[in-house]
């Protein structure tokens, strides 16, 4: 048993991607952005994360490639720190100290030694740009406290600085000013705007800057939409400038491209245009990217654009406007409703995501894997718009029925209300929509549920709404001669004396419904809709409610906005237990009879993990955030762990994520987040995510066998480690189609065994006999194996590695192989 | 990335009787034809050769008609009391008819006197038919008894005695030569053989049986008596395969659509109704204004002929589908744009790169795709705004979500503005759209307030819509007064129970007062 270390809270993936600008490689393979306290490497292509580069202790602000080497790149954080990275290898190669947070950073190619950063020192709003020599001493840990002043009362977004023509000049922008500073004159030009005393111009401060590549033109981009275009600004009194004007929102970012032909601009329109020379008549739009877009990049080599969006992703877009790649974090842009569920078929988890739509994402790799539209409308990205909101939704019958609700409401009495049920399709592996009812009740749906027993042959939910009444949905056949339907019907309608119907909720078998209306909880007979009793604490009206689980269920908890728990005795119809708690959250594990209740006090948030049966709490941890926590789920696990402590054996099954206010993602963990991902995983990502063109099939081939050729001298001297692309049988299985394999359940435990470490030494007898072997093969093979032959041998005379290689017995290596023949040989044929 | 979403259009559920292809077939036929005979209509055959005439047989007449004649083209009158069944021989130059006093009459087509008289029965013969090979006729009497008569020595070949009770339909087989059968007042329909000398099987319906017929095939056979329609299996044995109860009055004739597909029985109820032959679902109905005694389709279901007691054919004839034709088309590219590229062949190492196909937007949607949003609705034509008004609240509905409504209504002139004037009017008190076209209507009195007056045609328009309000407000009062009583009516003939479960509807929309400003 592993020493238990003590359950920390931690943040789980999801983290911002769209923070800073993104920066390409200087072959625009990869793409780097800022995630959190990581640096994240993606492959443009595949949209794949190839590394994660850990070191910062705080929020990353800047990333950098280092003009001196590209296949380096600089990151600065707020822990004081930059660091330079080989973002191939994903290694840190050197840490330089600076000492005071560091809010954003620049490099400059005319300036080997030395970058720039943006600090604040003395007050908490005045930031200053500095550069910062950095030493050239091979330690690993440099102080580099060499700081030299060159603008101040600058702002401290990195968009608002830039350099131009080739680093002779500086542009910062901050409210109606714009100054420029030129190294070589170490003088500094100021340019004011006409500011808000003229109501005409009342919008026009500055919100961002680019220069020119090679001319001498600064791009500004202001809060009215404008884009003006400076010149001449040597001289405080010639200079000239000329606007642009398209966006009628702010203008979020400008770049130019690397030839300084087009300036590309993005906004709250979500449409990134392409200003082509400058002038406001050629202009190209790539519309509907989603959301606001908050940066854009420029690769170097200048045949990608990428637009980061206020939805938590980077789209890659080509050099002729066209989307080519879509990155995608956990979307965080707006306020969650749905709250937090778990997709019974992918395990994913589930919220609000892009406007309209819901969002499935991977917890295991922080990975969102696709949006839902629900509402299925133009979504038209305008201040002050009442958008059409998803506010409620539940999965239903072990992920076979999805609904959801969607609520517009301008004023006191124009509601829009639509409720939908999509069903699973198979075949399509997504969700379709079943059945669309307009209007399912007169107020907003407060509460929604599936009845999820196991033996219920018809599914049925249930919705609780603020019009007093709670209506029955139930699944009917609606097939005729001409096609086979199902479709949902309203089956019973009930209220208790009008009150607001708040919560519902079906017992573990179904068999019973608890609805309650404010203050009361009345108790259903799912089969014949009867009112069986009621309950009433005075307590302030309920907010939640669940029943106990498993061998708690004739247990129900309630919680009050007056701040009491409730637990009654179903069998007894009395009050079990109460206790004085401020529950915020309450989630019952589905996998067990634990029910986790997060509770709100002013100093912070604290978690009461409790069974219904004993008012004891088994697991109370203070403090879990500073803030509120809005949303709670228990996840279950795909391997139980095995914690012996009683305290921790609630995290055996399940694992717990909660949503804060601020939208942050949070769990309860015992180990530290690097040893969460799988070594493995990574490096097949990293092998397999070169594309399989037929271009690949045909040169790739020539190349691997070039590099065969270089790889045999050297690998003669090296010791071969045991790394899992060596081993033949992965890379066979890995590389044949599908659908020419035999049966998964054949291959399994073969392909196991093949990794498998033995322990037992082969006696020196073995081996010649192997090697007979390999040679036997070696004769009716085709030439397409004999360099992997080569290899064996060779490295059978290194001894480390032979273990594994030999593991795989040779009448399933051959076996495999006679697959890839087959399939593979028109390919030799070209 | 995602291209531009069309504008949700609000459907709603269409009252009434359900629109499938079955609905669309059967109503796609003109007014019928009303020709009035001598006496209640008892029989009604098509002859199966064009020109597809048909025999009546009415009182003691027989008439045949030409397709779209009125008048008929012939006529056989040669019966001293009312004649029975004239049914036509499978080449249609032959026509055999039973009557009252026992007779079984052989007519041609073109003659005028009977060919041959077959006598023998002693009692009424209500049902005749010629046999699969053309050279025999069946037919069964009231006096109990089948008899096969042969044609061309008019000879009695075969009697068949089983029957305990009127003998009054009966059909012969179309494949074998040899089969056929008949349904009796004693409830049984029976088969026999003519190579044998009783009957090979024998089924119970349960009510005195009033036709039958046999499946082209041979294998099922339906029998309809009673109320009931029913199905026998014949290959197994005559097993009941279906019972079919969907007339409430004895059911008189049965009829086959021309693809098999369907079944068509009559009734004393009025009723025609048209099943499934696969799941035997009733999918379509028609109505008459008397009791039906006979019904016979004609060659691919052009023609439904169905004959009443009041002595009323009923003649409908399937709308012709070429005159939709008509309509001058618009000239359309040439076939060969649409294949262009289309018919190339894959070769084996070419790699197909699909272009994603565009898609077409209604003219209203690619206005708001562009943000022209004052040119919508207006741009509609007039007809549509009328016939679809769903598509023009949902667009309204659009506006009001991209906040832009008042700017798409305002700075219209008289012309434009009492067009959505008219459009307010005609749909304003319709509760599915009310929400919606309220809205619409305040922003429109908003605006143009400042202008009143300077319009006849406006404020006219104005004045109506200020009527119709009021009409509904009353309208709606009165509705809430009739939901109060409903409500105490109700609340005295519950249990006593702590719960109400009320499915009323809901009491449309009161924010309609506030227009009257």
């Amino acid at each position: 048993m592993v020493e238990e270390e003590n359950i920390r809270v931690v943040r789980c993936g999801g983290s911002e991607l769209n923070f800073r600008r993104a920066v390409f490689s200087a072959d625009s393979k990869y793409i780097f952005c800022v995630s959190g306290d990581f640096v994240k490497v993606y492959s443009t292509v595949t949209e794949e994360c190839v590394h994660i580069l850990h070191g910062h202790r705080n929020l990353v602000t800047g990333i950098q490639l280092n003009p001196n080497n590209h296949l380096q790149l600089y990151s600065c954080s707020l822990d004081g720190t930059i660091k330079l990275w080989d973002y191939i290898d994903g290694i840190l190669i050197k840490t330089f100290i600076v000492g005071c947070k560091l809010h954003a950073l620049f490099t400059l190619a005319q300036a080997e030694d030395s970058v720039f950063v943006i600090v604040n020192k003395e007050k908490p709003d005045i930031f200053q740009l500095v550069s910062v020599k950095l030493s050239k001493s091979s330690s690993q840990e440099v102080e580099a406290k060499e700081l030299s002043f060159v603008l101040d009362y600058i702002n401290q977004s990195p968009k608002c600085i830039a350099f131009g023509n080739e680093g002779v000049y500086v542009a910062a922008v901050r409210e109606f000013y714009l100054s420029v500073y030129f190294f070589k004159k170490k003088t500094t030009s100021r340019f004011t705007l006409s500011s808000s005393r003229n109501k005409k111009h009342a919008k026009n401060n500055f919100t961002c800057v680019a220069c020119h590549p090679t001319e001498d033109c600064i791009a500004s981009g202001h809060m009215d939409g404008k884009i003006r275009l400076w010149r001449n600004f040597y001289d405080d009194k010639k200079y000239t400038y000329t606007c642009l004007h398209w966006h009628h929102d702010m203008v979020m970012d400008l770049a130019f491209s690397v030839t300084g032909t087009s300036l590309l601009s993005g906004g709250r329109e979500s449409v990134l245009v392409e200003w082509r020379d400058a002038t406001e008549k050629n202009k190209e739009f790539l519309p509907r990217l989603g959301a606001t877009i908050e940066h854009i990049s420029v690769s170097p080599a200048g045949d990608l654009f990428c637009t980061s969006h206020s939805d938590n992703k980077i789209i890659i877009i080509h050099r002729n406007l066209e989307a080519s790649a879509v990155i995608q974090g956990l979307v965080k842009d707006r306020s969650i409703f749905t709250g937090l569920m778990i997709d019974p078929r992918t395990k994913a988890l589930v919220l609000n995501g892009k406007p309209g739509h819901l969002q499935f994402y991977s917890l295991q790799n922080d990975k969102q894997l696709y949006n839902l539209d629900i509402i299925q409308q133009e979504y038209i990205n305008d201040y002050g718009l009442i958008q059409i909101e998803l506010t409620k939704a539940a999965f239903g019958c072990f992920g076979n029925w999805l609904a959801t609700v969607e609520q517009r409401q301008e004023k006191e009495t124009e509601l829009e209300l639509q409720m939908k049920l999509w069903m699973y399709n198979k075949k399509t592996q997504g969700f379709i929509l079943n059945t669309k009812i307009n209007m399912p009740h007169e107020d907003c749906i407060t509460a929604l549920c599936f009845c999820n027993a196991e033996k219920s042959e018809q599914p049925t939910l249930v919705t609780a709404s603020k019009d007093g009444y709670f209506k029955v949905w139930i699944l009917t056949d609606d097939s005729d001669i001409y096609k086979k339907a199902v479709g949902w019907t309203c089956d019973f309608v009930g209220s208790y004396h009008k009150y607001q119907a708040t919560n519902c909720c079906f017992s573990e078998d179904g068999s019973l419904l608890a609805v309650s209306f404010e203050e009361i909880v009345t108790i259903w007979d799912s089969v014949t809709w009867e009112l069986k009793c009621t309950f009433c604490q005075r307590a302030g009206k309920i907010r939640h409610l669940c029943f106990g689980r498993l061998t708690c269920s004739k247990y129900l908890l309630g919680a009050t906005e007056n701040g009491i728990l409730c637990c009654w005795n179903l069998l007894s119809c009395a009050l079990e237990w109460n206790a004085k708690l401020n529950v915020r959250v309450m989630e019952p594990d589905p996998n067990s009879e634990n029910i986790a209740a997060i509770s709100q006090s002013s100093v912070g948030s604290d978690l009461f993990v409790f069974k219904p049966s004993e008012p004891r709490p088994l697991y109370i941890q203070k403090g879990i955030s500073r803030e509120e926590v809005q949303w709670g789920v228990f996840v279950p696990r795909d391997v139980p762990e095995s914690f012996t402590s009683e305290a921790y054996q609630w995290l055996n099954r399940s694992q717990f994520y909660f949503l804060t206010k601020s939208q942050s993602l949070l769990t309860f963990s015992t180990k530290s987040p690097e040893e969460k991902l799988t070594p493995t995983s990574k490096q097949l990502l990293a092998e397999e995510s070169l594309p399989t063109t037929p271009f690949y099939f045909i040169l790739g081939k020539h190349r691997q066998q070039q590099d065969e050729k270089l790889n045999e001298t050297l690998e003669n001297e090296l010791v071969q480690l045991p790394l899992t692309e060596n081993i033949p049988a992965i890379s066979e299985l890995l590389h044949t189609p599908a659908h020419v394999l035999p049966s998964a359940a054949f291959l399994c435990s073969m392909f196991v065994n093949s990794l498998l470490l033995s322990k037992e030494t082969k006696s020196a007898k073995e081996i010649p006999e192997d090697v007979d072997m390999e040679e036997e093969k070696e004769s009716e093979d085709s030439d397409e194996e004999n360099d992997f032959t080569e290899k064996v041998q060779d490295t059978s005379n290194t001894g480390l590695g032979e273990d594994i290689i030999h593991q795989l017995s040779k009448s399933e290596e051959k076996e495999l192989r006679k697959f890839r023949k087959i399939d593979y040989s028109w390919i030799a044929a070209l | 990335m995602a291209g531009y979403k069309p504008v949700a259009i609000q459907t709603y559920p269409i009252l009434g009787e359900k629109i499938t292809q079955d609905t669309l077939y059967w109503n796609n036929y003109k007014t019928p034809v009303q020709i009035k005979e001598f006496g209640a209509v008892s029989k009604v055959d098509f002859s199966p050769q064009p020109p597809y005439n048909y025999a009546v047989t009415a009182s003691s007449r027989i008439h045949i008609y030409g397709r779209y004649s009125q008048e008929p083209i012939k006529t056989f009158s040669r019966f001293k009391d009312t004649a029975y069944c004239a049914t036509f021989r499978q080449d249609g130059r032959l026509l055999v008819a039973g009557s009252e006093d026992g007779g079984v009459q052989l007519f041609d087509i073109s003659g005028r006197a009977p060919l041959r008289q077959f006598e023998g029965h002693t009692k009424a013969v209500h049902t005749v038919d010629f046999t699969a090979d053309k050279y025999h006729v069946v037919s069964g009497a009231d006096d109990y008894t089948v008899k096969l008569w042969d044609i061309p020595n008019s000879k009695e070949i075969l009697t068949f005695k089983e029957h305990s009770d009127y003998v009054r339909c009966g059909c012969a087989s179309k494949l074998n030569p040899d089969l056929f059968i008949t349904g009796s007042y004693d409830h049984t329909v029976k088969m026999f053989d003519a190579r044998t000398s009783e009957s090979v099987l024998s089924v119970e319906h349960g009510q005195p049986v009033e036709s039958v017929l046999l499946f082209p095939s041979g294998g099922l056979l339906v029998s309809a008596g009673g109320r009931y329609v029913k199905v026998w299996d014949m290959l197994k044995g005559g097993q009941l395969l279906v019972s079919l109860k969907n007339h409430h009055k004895t059911v008189t004739c049965l009829c086959l659509s021309s693809s098999g597909q369907r079944l068509l029985s009559g009734s004393l109820d009025r009723k025609v109704k048209v099943y499934s032959t696969t799941s035997y679902k009733v999918v379509h109905s028609f109505d008459y204004a008397a009791s039906i005694l006979s019904l016979a389709l004609a060659h691919e279901d052009e023609t439904i002929v169905v004959g009443m007691t009041n002595g009323i054919l009923s003649v409908k004839h399937r709308k012709s589908e070429a005159k939709k034709e008509s309509l001058p088309r618009r000239r359309r590219p040439a076939y060969r744009t649409f294949i262009k590229g289309k018919n190339y062949m894959k070769q084996r190492d070419d790699i197909l790169i699909n272009r994603p196909a565009k898609k077409h937007l209604e003219l209203y949607d690619r206005d708001l795709k562009h943000f022209r949003i004052s040119k919508h609705f207006l741009k509609n034509h007039p007809t549509c705004t009328i016939k679809t008004p769903e598509i023009t609240v949902s667009i309204i509905k659009e506006l009001n979500r991209r906040g832009v409504l008042a700017n798409a209504l305002a700075g219209r002139d008289e012309k434009e503005i009492s067009h959505v004037l008219n459009f307010l009017i005609r749909n304003l008190s319709q509760p599915r759209f009310a929400p919606v076209l309220i809205n619409a209507a305040e922003i429109i009195i908003d605006i143009y307030l400042p202008v009143i007056g300077q319009s006849p045609v406006v404020d006219k328009k104005f004045l109506l819509l200020q009527g119709l309000v009021e009409k509904e407000i009353d309208y709606q009062r009165e509705l809430l007064e009739t939901l109060g009583m409903m409500d105490m009516l109700f609340a005295t003939m519950r249990r006593k129970e702590g719960t109400s479960v009320l499915g009323h509807t809901s009491d449309g929309f009161p924010e309609n007062k506030k227009i009257e400003s």
